[in-house]
C-alpha cells in the first residue's frame, strides 16, 4: 500500500496550513474564558476586543478632574509636568515646565497624533491614572477618551463613544503610519538604504 | 648563585634594587599592603562583588532624569568606555521604557505566561513548566531606538549607551506557539508585559516563529528585575522596545494592533518605517573614546563594538584620518549573530589631531553609513540631515593635539 501514502504526503505538501503544528511537549494548561477576558486589554484598531459600555465629553470633562488626571496633565491639558492631552490653539507661550521625554506638545499629542482612537482608549485603560493602573470602568475609559477627542476638536460634545462608535471615529492623522515591510530572516531593514 | 640559599627577603631587597635603577621609579618596591573589604567575608563568600576599586556606572540619558518626578525609571545608559569583550554584565546592562516606568516586584510563583488569540489551543504556563521544556541559550545585542549620538554629548555612554549584550536563555517562542497551534490566518502576535503599564508591541509573525526566545535568564542567572525577572521576550535585531519585559501575554492576531508602544514609532513614511523596526549594521569606538585622554603619542589599541540586527558581524574598518582612508580592524570575539562584536585596530598616534571613525559590513554586505551617506539618500544638506529611524550612521572621535578625546558630531 505504498501508493496512497505517497499520495497522502502529496496532499499535506500541497496545502500546508502555515504552521502544521500539534503538541508535543503537552504542558501547561488551558486557561478559563474568564482568564482570557480580564487579559485581553489590548484592543486592535476594528475594536474588537472593546468591552461594553459608553461615555460622552461631558462626563470625561467631570472625570477628568476626579480621577486626578487634571493634577498631572494640568486643568486645560497641557503645561504641566505630564504630557500634553489637549493640543492647545492660537498664539502659544512656552510653558514654564519642560517637555518631558519623549516630548509631547500640541502637535504630537495623542488626540493629534495617534492614528486610531482605540489606542487612546487602549493607553488609559492600561496605563492611567499613573499609580492608579487599571482602576478605571469601561464607562469610565469612555468617557475620559472622549473628552479628549472633544477637546482636540475631533468629535462633538454629546458624541457617545462606545465599542462600535470609537473605532469609526476618523482621525486626522489616520494615514500617518506606514506599516513596517513584511520581515524575512537575513534581510536588510532597506534595500537601497546606504 | 643558589637561588635556594638565598632566604626571601634577601631577593626581594635586589629585585627592588634593579627596579628602581631601571625605570627610575619605585613603584613596585613600595608594597601595597592590600586593605580589607567593608563587607563580611562569610558575605562575599555568599555572593561576590565587585572590588570597590572598580567604579564604572550607568548614568540616565540627560533629556530626563532617572527617576524622574513621577518616581519612574526612563533610560539609562551603559558605560561603554569601560567595557571589554562582548557581554554586558547584567547590573551594568542599560535599561529604558518607551514611557518611564516603574520595576515590578514579580514573585516567579505567581507569574503566568498565556498565548491565546488565533490559536488552536489557548495555553497558560507556570515558570515550572516552562523550565521543564527544551531551552536555547543565545548571546544577543539589544539597542535602543533612541540610541543616537547628539552634538551635545561627550562621552561614548551617552552617544551610543542605550546598546549591550548578553547571553539569554530560555525556551524558543515558536516551541510554544507550537505548541498552541497557530491557526493559518494568523500574521501578527502582540506580546504584553505585567508592569503597571502593561507595555506591549506588535511582532510579525513570521519572525515569532524564526529566532524569538521566552527568556527566564540572563548572562547565567535569573533575568535582573530591571531586564525583565521573571521573563523577558528575546526579539532579536529588533528595537528594544520589542524585547517586552515581565512577559504575561501573548496574543496570536492577524493585523498590526498599533500598541501605545506601536503608536511611539508611527511614521507616514514607509522607508522610514522600514528603519524603525531591525537595527541595521553599527559599530562605535569605545577607547579612545570621548572625555578619555591620552598620555602622549605612542601605540595605542584601539578598540571598540560592532553589531548588526540582520546578521552576524562580518567585518569592521577603522580610520584615523576622519574617513579618507579605511583600514581592517580585526575581530577580538566571535561574530555571532545579532551580537556585539569587539574589534581591536593597532594605532601609532603621532600626537597631532585626528578623527578616529570605524564602519561595519554585516555578512549580508551591508555597509555602516557614515551622516554624509545619509545626508544624499535623503537628499539633505549634512549639517542640516536627520537620520531617520534607528541612527546606526558612523561615530567620529575628535584627537586633540593634548592627547584629549571629543565628540567628533559637536
Ligand atoms: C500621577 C500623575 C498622573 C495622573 C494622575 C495621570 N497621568 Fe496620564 N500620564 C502621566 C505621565 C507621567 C505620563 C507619561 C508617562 C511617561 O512618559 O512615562 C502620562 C501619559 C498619559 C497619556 C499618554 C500621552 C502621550 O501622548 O503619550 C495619556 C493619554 C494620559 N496620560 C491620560 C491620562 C488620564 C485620562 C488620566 C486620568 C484618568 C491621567 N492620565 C492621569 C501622569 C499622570
Amino acid at each position: 500500500m505504498v501508493f496512497p501514502k505517497v499520495l497522502a504526503v502529496a496532499v499535506l505538501a500541497l496545502c500546508p496550513p502555515a504552521w502544521t503544528q500539534s503538541p508535543t511537549y503537552k504542558l501547561g494548561r488551558s486557561p478559563t474564558a474568564e482568564e482570557i477576558r480580564s487579559q485581553d486589554i489590548a484592543i486592535s484598531p476594528t475594536g474588537k476586543e472593546l468591552p461594553a459600555g459608553q461615555g460622552t465629553a461631558k462626563e470625561g470633562a467631570t472625570l477628568y478632574v476626579r480621577k486626578g488626571c487634571a493634577g498631572c496633565h494640568g486643568a486645560t491639558g497641557s503645561g504641566a509636568h505630564a504630557p500634553t492631552l489637549i493640543s492647545r490653539k492660537g498664539p502659544q507661550t512656552a510653558t514654564a515646565v519642560p517637555c518631558l521625554a519623549p516630548c509631547v506638545n500640541d502637535s504630537n499629542t495623542m488626540g493629534v497624533h495617534s492614528p486610531f482612537a482605540t489606542t487612546i482608549w487602549d493607553y488609559i485603560n492600561r496605563g492611567m491614572p499613573l499609580g492608579k493602573e487599571g482602576s478605571l470602568t469601561p464607562n469610565e475609559v469612555y468617557a475620559l477618551t472622549a473628552f479628549l477627542l472633544y477637546k482636540n476638536d475631533i468629535i462633538k460634545k454629546d458624541e457617545l463613544m462606545d465599542a462600535r462608535s470609537l473605532p469609526k471615529v476618523k482621525m486626522p492623522n489616520r494615514d500617518g503610519a506606514a506599516l513596517p515591510p513584511e520581515w524575512k530572516h537575513g534581510t536588510p531593514r532597506l534595500q537601497g538604504y546606504p | 648563585m643558589n637561588y635556594s640559599k638565598r632566604n626571601r627577603r634577601g631577593f626581594l631587597k635586589n629585585t627592588a634594587a634593579l627596579a628602581s635603577l631601571a625605570a627610575g621609579g619605585a613603584e613596585l618596591t613600595k608594597a601595597q599592603t592590600p586593605g580589607t573589604p567593608a563587607k563580611r567575608v562569610d558575605e562575599l563568600i555568599a555572593y561576590g562583588e565587585r572590588s570597590r576599586y572598580v567604579n564604572s556606572i550607568r548614568v540616565p540619558v540627560s533629556e530626563r532624569h532617572s527617576p524622574d518626578e513621577f518616581g519612574l525609571t526612563f533610560h539609562v545608559l551603559t558605560p561603554l568606555q569601560d567595557s571589554v569583550g562582548i557581554i554586558t554584565p547584567s547590573s551594568l546592562h542599560y535599561t529604558a521604557t518607551h514611557r518611564g516606568a516603574i520595576v515590578p516586584d514579580i514573585d516567579p510563583r505567581e507569574h503566568r505566561l498565556m498565548i491565546h488569540g488565533m490559536v488552536d489551543r489557548p495555553l497558560v504556563f507556570t515558570m515550572d513548566e516552562l523550565r521543564r521544556l527544551p531551552y536555547v541559550s543565545r548571546i544577543h545585542f539589544i539597542e535602543c531606538l533612541g540610541n543616537r549620538a547628539r552634538p551635545m554629548h561627550k562621552t561614548v555612554q551617552e552617544t551610543h549607551g542605550l546598546t549591550s549584550c548578553a547571553e539569554w536563555t530560555g525556551v524558543p517562542l515558536s516551541l510554544l506557539l507550537k505548541e498552541a497551534g497557530v491557526q493559518a490566518e494568523a500574521s501578527w502576535i502582540v506580546a504584553e508585559g505585567a508592569e503597571e503599564v502593561k507595555g506591549a508591541s506588535s511582532i510579525p509573525l513570521a519572525k515569532a516563529m524564526d529566532d524569538c526566545i521566552v527568556c527566564y535568564a540572563q548572562n547565567g542567572e535569573p533575568i535582573r528585575p530591571q531586564q525583565g525577572f521573571p521573563l523577558r521576550l528575546m526579539v532579536p535585531g529588533f528595537e528594544g522596545i520589542y524585547q517586552i519585559k515581565y512577559l504575561r501575554r501573548i496574543k496570536v492576531v492577524d493585523r498590526y494592533y498599533m500598541t501605545y508602544d506601536d503608536y511611539g514609532h508611527i511614521n507616514p513614511d514607509a522607508k522610514v518605517a522600514a528603519l524603525t523596526h531591525q537595527i541595521g549594521p553599527k559599530s562605535v569606538i569605545t577607547f579612545p573614546s570621548g572625555g578619555q585622554q591620552l598620555s602622549g603619542a605612542g601605540f595605542y589599541e584601539i578598540s571598540g563594538l560592532a553589531w548588526s540586527g540582520a546578521a552576524a558581524v562580518g567585518g569592521v574598518e577603522v580610520s584615523t584620518d576622519g574617513g579618507a582612508n579605511w583600514q581592517k580592524a580585526e575581530l577580538r570575539s566571535p561574530a555571532l549573530s545579532m551580537a556585539h562584536a569587539r574589534f581591536g585596530f593597532h594605532w601609532n598616534w603621532d600626537g597631532k589631531e585626528c578623527v578616529l571613525m570605524s564602519r561595519c559590513t554585516d555578512e549580508l554586505g551591508t555597509v555602516q553609513p557614515t551622516r554624509a551617506e545619509i545626508a544624499k539618500y535623503w537628499n539633505e544638506p549634512v549639517e542640516k540631515v536627520r537620520v531617520r529611524g534607528a541612527d546606526n550612521s558612523v561615530q567620529p572621535w575628535r584627537i586633540a593635539s593634548d592627547g584629549s578625546v571629543h565628540n567628533g558630531l559637536s
